[in-house]
């Protein structure tokens, strides 16, 4: 037995063809079937190397593969782990693994070294041989490659950092913590267990009643009832029913089904078949951004150990219940969130959204009852069922129950993967987890659910997260994504950046998105020039408003979100660029000149080495001045200059 | 070569006209872009019709028309690279390169492209080179990347 999933002994008789109903309890608790130590032995070795008990002299260390971490280098970390471990003659004593995202991604790359929990950041190759000798031969952490927070404190525990200390980590539980690309790594963490209870215990009304008493809402930003969609579909008379799992996360900004989908892709699959029990469906697709190919590729190498597992295809554990799931690659089209406009594009259709009467969970996919969930809605359901509805409602608040991950990214110092309660306020989140502002820089605003959502401002921090608290002011859940921005950043120009965005991104449908947002972007461009008049605030609300309230699908009625609450809540900021023609941020290029002050300037020069378009001239060692003719007024010298000697006008 | 390509996504797909957005995927993966002729034998064998293909191919964002250069050098403009900068990065590429998002360089060496979101928003401002995601860049350090190509 090489893997947990092998079979003990040639008494076990699993296989897809010939299911056991109690192959997944089996894996970890098992055998059932027959008593034999040595098949107990082999499987508790097996678990004791993948998941070491405290206090025993095994080590696993887990690499974060997520993309930052990856990107900043670790993807070869494992590689040159394992030789030093080899090295130092403790290949029997440490397991390496390249895991999925473990949330601190400013951090990164980041390792972390189970049983103890000691997590190590910003790891290089050179670290390696001195966390190998000093910490996993001699016991002793590195101290200087541990978490430091700004006043020194270093803080070698990963549960004990402040920006996992506000957290509740349960969807994510897994994410960072298991072997993404081994499907008994999942099982050995209590994967398809869920199912299991499901498929034997449950009926299928039994377990749309469980998912509607925990008070799960869509976590893809509508928070539409799952368990209501559930019952829809399930109730309308059909012989073919789907499921499909919306992982085209098209905000900009947001990064939580891609880190659950690389972290943990057995969450997300379980949830797909545990609702096609529910509904009564034999099929699901997965649609899935073309934009994330570890994604996908994870994916892939999930569902085919799936089959070969016998926990996808034909008579599932010998329930005599059936599901399908594929893939459906996205080809990179913002509205393609939008359920009617995936379901077009599944078809082989442009994405464009259709009435919504009837309601896809009767008329959906090829024109059959469908449920359509996302990636991290999904991801909570073997949760539910596995701890039950009650432990799912007491988390959250009154309406909005259970947690929420956000991908925490902008100006803010910790940025990355958090997973909190319902209720937290978005203080708590961007000053006690994200830990504030980057150096040092005043809060401005707080961009919440992407080009949907709104812009809030710093007086309304203590607004708890949950549904209708969001669009109460104008924002939106959204999918998750927070970008946090500073006193740098422009309002205005935010506000122009995302109707850009969803001017490029509108299917074309309907004249009220394709031309409103269209005509709205172009008053914005206008202002951000300084050519803007104080009519035009009242114009842009207005359209703003029609856009709202007449649009086709939910592109265009939140397309003008981010406009209205900067209007609401920044006002004085377009009133100082259509009165004074002026960016106080100074993010408006065209409303930004650049002078050298003579008596800063020591003429290092280093100005007129970035300056692309060779603006600065000057001799050596005195004072350089900017041709104005030229100057594009990128900025790029008032950025470097490390003397203050270039002044923004 | 190339038709070895057309005729096994024609015989995989070849009347399932579902199947047109996954067609078009390999076949842009193995060309690099989506040429014309096989446009038209794929709209015969599926059974679309090609001003359908034609829709589905300009629709998307994935989907090129045009031969893309040896290396494709990809903007991300998510709103997390947005307030980092990405637009300063942005603007020096093109400067550099001398062409507009979705053309190439007369050398056939790079082509210029922009992405709405790549989800590394921890790392912003982002640009990824074929498939390869640099972070934390400055407008210096990103074109300093296409020496490396």
């Amino acid at each position: 037995m090489r893997s947990f999933m092998d079979r003990c002994c040639s008494r076990c008789t699993h296989s897809p063809q010939t299911p056991c109903k109690d192959y997944v309890l089996c894996r970890r608790d098992g055998p059932f079937c027959h008593d034999d130590p040595e098949c107990r032995r082999l499987r508790q070795k097996w678990l004791n190397s993948h998941f070491p008990p405290v206090g025993s002299n095994r080590r696993r260390l887990l690499v974060c593969g997520g993309l930052t971490c990856g990107a900043a280098g670790s993807f070869s970390l494992p590689e040159i782990f394992q030789e030093a471990i080899k090295k130092a003659g403790l290949e029997e004593q440490v397991t390496v693994t390249l895991v999925g995202c473990l949330g601190l991604c400013e951090e990164g790359p980041l390792a972390l070294v189970m049983p103890e929990g000691i997590l190590y950041c910003r790891l290089k190759p050179e670290d390696v041989p001195a966390v190998v000798e000093e910490h996993l031969k001699g016991g002793k952490p590195v101290e200087r490659l541990l978490f430091r927070d700004e006043a020194g404190k270093v803080y070698p525990l990963l549960s004990e950092i402040p920006f996992y200390r506000k957290q509740q980590r349960v969807v994510l539980e897994r994410c960072g913590y298991i072997n993404p690309e081994d499907i008994a790594e999942y099982i050995a963490a209590g994967g398809y267990r869920a199912l299991t209870s499901v498929l034997f215990s449950l009926s299928p009304e039994e377990v749309i009643e469980e998912i509607k008493k925990s008070g799960l809402r869509g976590r893809g930003g509508a928070g539409f009832p799952t368990g209501k969609k559930w019952e829809a579909a399930r109730r309308v008379p059909s012989s073919k029913r789907y499921v499909i799992c919306n992982a085209d996360e098209g905000d900009p900004g947001a990064f939580m089904d891609r880190a659950l989908l690389e972290g943990d892709p057995h969450a997300v699959i379980e949830g797909m078949i545990i609702c096609g029990y529910a509904i009564g469906s034999d099929e699901g697709y997965v649609y899935v951004r073309a934009e994330y190919p570890l994604a996908v590729k994870r994916l892939r190498i999930a569902i085919e150990q799936a089959y070969a597992a016998g926990l996808l295809g034909e008579n599932i554990l010998g329930s005599g219940f059936t599901f399908h799931l594929h893939i459906n690659e996205g080809a990179g089209a913002f509205v393609c969130g939008e359920s009617t406009a995936l379901m077009a594009s599944i078809e082989g259709n442009r994405g464009i959204p259709r009435i919504k009467v009837p309601r896809s969970t009767e008329k959906g996919l090829f024109g059959k009852p469908t449920v359509l969930n996302n990636v991290e809605t999904f991801a909570n359901v073997p949760l539910i069922i596995l701890r039950g509805s009650q432990w799912f409602a007491n988390i959250g608040t009154k309406g909005s129950k259970g947690t929420k991950i956000f991908a925490l990214s902008g100006k803010v110092k910790h940025t990355g993967l958090v997973e909190v309660p319902m209720g937290t306020t978005l203080k708590e989140l961007i000053f006690d987890i994200g830990g504030g502002i980057k150096g040092g820089k005043r809060f401005k605003a707080l961009q919440i659910g992407g080009p949907s959502g709104g812009c809030i401002p710093e007086d309304m921090l203590d607004l708890p997260i949950d549904y209708e608290s969001l669009t109460g002011a104008g924002a939106m859940m959204g999918s998750g994504s927070v970008v946090v921005m500073d006193e740098d950043n422009c309002m205005v120009n935010t506000a122009r950046f995302f109707l850009s965005f969803t001017e490029r991104e509108s299917c074309g449908k309907c004249t009220p998105c394709r031309e409103g947002t269209k005509q709205m972007l172009n008053i914005l461009e206008r202002i951000t020039r300084g050519e803007g008049s104080p009519s035009d605030l009242s114009l842009l609300e207005f359209l703003g408003q029609v856009v709202k309230a007449t649009s086709f699908c939910g592109l265009g009625t939140s397309a003008p979100n981010p406009v209205l609450t900067t209007l609401r809540f920044f006002r004085s900021e377009y009133l100082q660029h259509v009165m004074e023609k002026r960016c106080a941020a100074g993010e408006c290029v065209a409303l930004r000149r650049f002078v050298i002050l003579v008596d800063k300037c020591i003429g290092c020069g280093a100005c007129a080495y970035v300056c692309p378009v060779k603006a600065i001239k000057g001799e050596k060692k005195k004072p350089h001045h900017i041709d104005e003719k030229v100057c594009v007024k990128c900025g790029r010298c008032f950025e470097i200059c490390r003397f203050q000697a270039v002044k923004r006008l | 070569m190339g038709e070895a390509i057309l005729e096994e996504v024609v015989r995989s797909y070849r009347g399932r006209p579902e199947k047109l957005i996954a067609a078009l995927l390999a076949l842009q993966r193995h060309y690099g872009y989506l040429p014309e002729p096989a446009l038209r034998t794929l709209a015969q064998e599926l059974g679309v019709p090609l001003s359908k293909v034609y829709g589905v191919a300009t629709f998307y964002a994935q989907f090129r028309l045009k031969p893309r250069g040896r290396h494709t050098v990809c903007v991300c403009l998510g709103t997390a690279c947005h307030v980092r900068g990405s637009e300063q990065i942005f603007h020096a590429l093109k400067r550099e390169l001398g062409v507009e998002p979705g053309d190439t360089t007369a050398d056939g060496r790079f082509t210029l492209e922009v992405v709405s979101c790549v989800g590394a928003c921890s790392m912003a401002p982002v640009v990824v080179v074929d498939e390869e995601t640099h972070g934390r860049l400055d407008p210096e350090k990103a074109l300093a990347l296409l020496k490396k190509y």
